[in-house]
């Protein structure tokens, strides 16, 4: 009986040097791991700058930012900005497809070039009925499907009302992707394509940049920018006014030009409307219809809906 | 006479069951060589897809999830098997189960560790998979996945594990007399495997006690894993996936296609390791019948899933099924309805289809159709969103795997054979003590027949006597 109780401890011992081994092991892979995938986190650059003083300073350039104030931090991030609600109202019987909202945000963003944080649809909902452009962002939705399905809270949604992504947290499963009803989500498959500069700033998930491989990023309504009174780029860049924003606490939304409008009674005159509703997402982003349209319609590619077949983005144009 | 008999018998069986793992014959080598060359270009090509990320798969944004995922949800879904043969028909007292348990349990266990590894390949950010631990939100269905696939793990490692124990025994009593290789380490293998297992009563009855706690519970675990990988799917607002019967849908895939999968476990060691006398004809039969009704069960719900949108096609809907029935998939997607649901009925329903031969070849139709067919599940939905596919990269709108993916899958495939052959080398495919156990019942049986025949005689001996 004694000797059984020897081989048994004896055998436990071995279990546990064999167990901890493994766990080791295992630590030092998870660790090796990151050390292959973090090749793109830079430790940033020296730059001298001027400061309010008129003295010169050396700092990193992760402190540094080229227009706005420092970013937040992350728990104040994933708060948000309090006391507003910020919606979005785009007119459609203005928007002529110019695609120069897309062209703002890409630039505010350093936002490689086919992906369209906000994208500009050619729809026509059926045979019969009217085509028109839809610009498209994300809808940061009340009932967002997409951040009920993030096993690591790394999409989430503010006080303000803006979802975010957190993309020091995110592990890229895409299933908020999967989950999205608007097809508004982008993946970062590869390394990022990013200057320099660019990878060694400081990252915040209100500015969305540095990217991240392999996690996922979308339209963020700008709260960098919204944090110092302006307006997100995609509003002030465009031309034709089409985009409002503001505040649904104080019932008002201002475009490009600076009009100033009374929500609800925006809403209440043009039939506002929001896409998919029978969804029930809730979404913050509200389209008043193409009624008396001010530009030509646009041109339908034929089985646009019902196949694969659509015009390719051109990418030769562009400059990666 | 009847005793030197029946311990005649159990003596073959332990023989018959040990003899595989004495051997490591040409074939074995050529084999493993095979299946680690395999692996090891899997792992290369794994290694290439961390270093430039899934970029270097063919996924793109709008089929975001491909070949992983579907692969994913097939190997969870053979998963079923094991759990079928052994908790299910145990629970209903079948003796014909005892040859064939070890082989699915085995089955159930390997394709749950690699099954449970597809979604960690398919992850942007493998090195921040403990933010799963650390950050995890119960409200996801994917920590659903992690919790539910994680328990049925630990169930059926401790479901197979449990009654490896007396053959454990036996083989490390055993091996003082054989020659086989390896010798050392399997002497410690099995002595630290066995855990002291020394056939007293009390130590019998704990196991016995044990296997049937763990037969109850592992049923509704099982039931809860391939419900809770349906609803990655379902819980989502797509078109194709909003469906409100995928968690039954998948459960009967699972079963289906985990009970072929047992069936080929079954032909093929029959076959390597000649156990013919104890993996017999009727144990197809029997096996091809349960698959016969899983797969009746199954093109039931297949039938509900597609049907009702059909009836109705409502836009969004519509699209995508007409794609599914006369467009781009509709090729893969009748020969799947036909050539691996309707085809298969057919021939099992027949008592020449369930012999051994036509058996093995459609259970073979059926794995990969059901591979095929969850492939079908993931990838059309993924290309008929709600918004409409305009001006877009070309690579963005269609999907095929490309070598990153086929290699990596190919390889953790390969990991399932490699285990599944190294196992059979070094404990008894069969399990001894239960095909023991199906003996000496098989042997009281007819010898309290025998008894009562005589009886019988003796009875009708002494009516007639006593008539004359």
């Amino acid at each position: 009986m004694k000797k059984e109780n020897e081989s048994t401890n004896e055998n436990r011992r071995k279990f546990l040097k064999l167990g901890l081994l493994a766990g080791g092991t295992l630590a030092v892979g998870v660790a090796g791991l990151e050390k292959v995938l973090s090749k793109e986190e830079h430790s940033g650059m020296d730059k001298t700058v001027m400061g309010n003083d008129g003295k010169m300073y050396k700092t990193n350039s992760k402190n540094l930012k080229e227009c706005c104030s420092a970013p937040v931090s992350n728990e104040e991030a994933r708060k948000g900005i309090e006391g507003k609600k910020f919606v979005m109202v785009f007119d459609l019987s203005k928007c002529d497809g110019c695609k120069k909202c897309t062209d703002a945000c890409q630039e505010m963003h350093f936002t490689e070039l086919d992906r369209e944080w906000i994208k500009v649809f050619k729809m026509k909902d059926s045979e019969t009925t009217a085509p028109y452009y839809l610009p498209k962002p994300c809808f940061h939705c009340d009932n967002p499907p997409c951040t009920k399905v993030c096993p690591v809270n790394a999409t989430f949604k503010r006080q303000d009302g803006i979802v975010l992504i957190d993309n020091e947290r995110c592990i890229g499963c895409r299933m908020c992707m999967a989950a999205c009803p608007y097809s508004t989500r982008f993946f970062n498959w590869s390394h990022p394509v990013q200057t320099p500069e660019v990878a060694a700033m400081k990252y915040s998930p209100e500015q969305g940049y540095p990217r991240r491989m392999g996690t996922v990023e979308k339209c963020d309504f700008c709260p960098d920018m919204l944090r110092q009174g302006k307006m997100p780029a995609c509003v002030s860049g465009c031309p034709m006014n089409v985009i409002y924003f503001g505040d649904q606490n104080e019932d008002a939304v201002t475009n490009s030009s600076g009009v100033t409008l009374k929500l609800s009674q925006l809403l209440e005159d043009n039939a506002g409307y929001r896409l998919l509703e029978d969804l029930g997402t809730e979404p913050r982003v509200y389209y008043l219809p193409p009624k008396n349209r001010k530009y030509p319609k646009p041109e339908m590619n034929s089985g646009e809906k019902n196949g694969h077949k659509h015009k390719e983005m051109d990418m030769g144009n562009m400059m990666m | 006479m009847e005793n030197s008999n029946i311990s005649y018998e159990l003596e073959a069986v332990r023989e018959d069951c040990l003899r595989p793992t004495h051997k490591w014959g040409l074939v074995t080598k050529i084999w493993l060589g095979c299946l680690f060359a395999v692996a090891a270009w899997g792992l290369f090509a794994f290694i290439f897809q961390l270093r430039h990320g899934l970029g270097s798969t063919a996924m793109r944004n709008y089929v975001s999830w491909g070949l992983y995922i579907s692969t994913f949800v097939f190997f969870i879904g053979i998963s079923h098997s094991g759990t079928l043969v052994s908790a299910i028909l145990r629970i209903t007292k079948q003796e014909w189960r005892r040859p064939i348990t070890r082989s699915a349990e085995l089955l159930t266990f390997v394709s749950l560790l690699f099954g449970g590894i597809m979604p960690i390949i398919d992850l942007g950010r493998p090195d921040r998979l403990l933010n799963l631990v650390i950050y995890g939100r119960v409200q996801s269905p994917l920590l659903w996945d992690v919790i539910s696939i994680c328990t049925y793990f630990t169930g059926s490692t401790v479901f197979l594990f449990l009654p490896m124990i007396p053959d454990m025994a036996l083989c490390r009593d055993r091996l003082i007399i054989c020659d086989t290789k390896f010798k050392k380490f399997r002497k410690w293998l099995y002595t630290f495997l066995a855990l002291g297992w020394t056939g007293t009563k009390n130590q019998w009855h704990i196991l016995e006690k044990v296997m049937t706690v763990m037969t109850i519970v592992i049923i509704p675990v099982a039931v809860s894993v391939h419900t809770v990988v349906s609803y990655i799917f379902a819980m989502t607002l797509r078109p194709g996936w909003d469906s409100t019967v995928f968690g039954p849908y998948f459960v009967a895939g699972a079963l289906y296609s985990g009970s072929a999968g047992v069936i080929l476990g079954m032909a093929f060691f029959r076959k390597a390791y000649h156990l013919e006398k104890y993996i017999t004809p009727r144990h197809f039969d029997l096996m091809g019948r349960i698959v016969l009704a899983l797969t009746l069960i199954y093109a039931y719900l297949n039938l509900n899933e597609y049907w009702i949108p059909a009836y109705k096609m409502a836009t969004h809907e519509g699209f995508l099924l007409k794609d599914l029935f006369f467009g781009s998939y509709s090729g893969v997607f009748w020969t799947l309805q036909f050539g691996s649901v309707l085809l298969p009925i057919i021939i099992m329903a027949n008592p020449k289809g369930r012999q051994i031969l036509p058996l093995s070849i459609t259970c073979i139709i059926i794995v990969i159709g059901a591979w095929i067919k969850r492939y079908i599940i993931v990838v059309p939905t993924l290309l008929h969103p709600y918004m409409p596919i305009q001006e877009v990269p070309a690579d963005w709108s269609s999907y095929f795997p490309n070598w990153v993916e086929w290699s990596v899958t190919m390889g953790c495939l390969s990991g399932i054979f490699i285990v599944i052959t190294l196992f059979s080398k070094l404990f008894p495919m069969m399990a001894v003590w239960e095909v023991e156990e199906g003996v000496e019942i098989e042997h009281d049986r007819k010898a309290i027949l025998e008894i009562k025949n005589k009886r019988e005689a003796e009875k009708r001996l002494r009516t007639e006597a006593s008539v004359n």
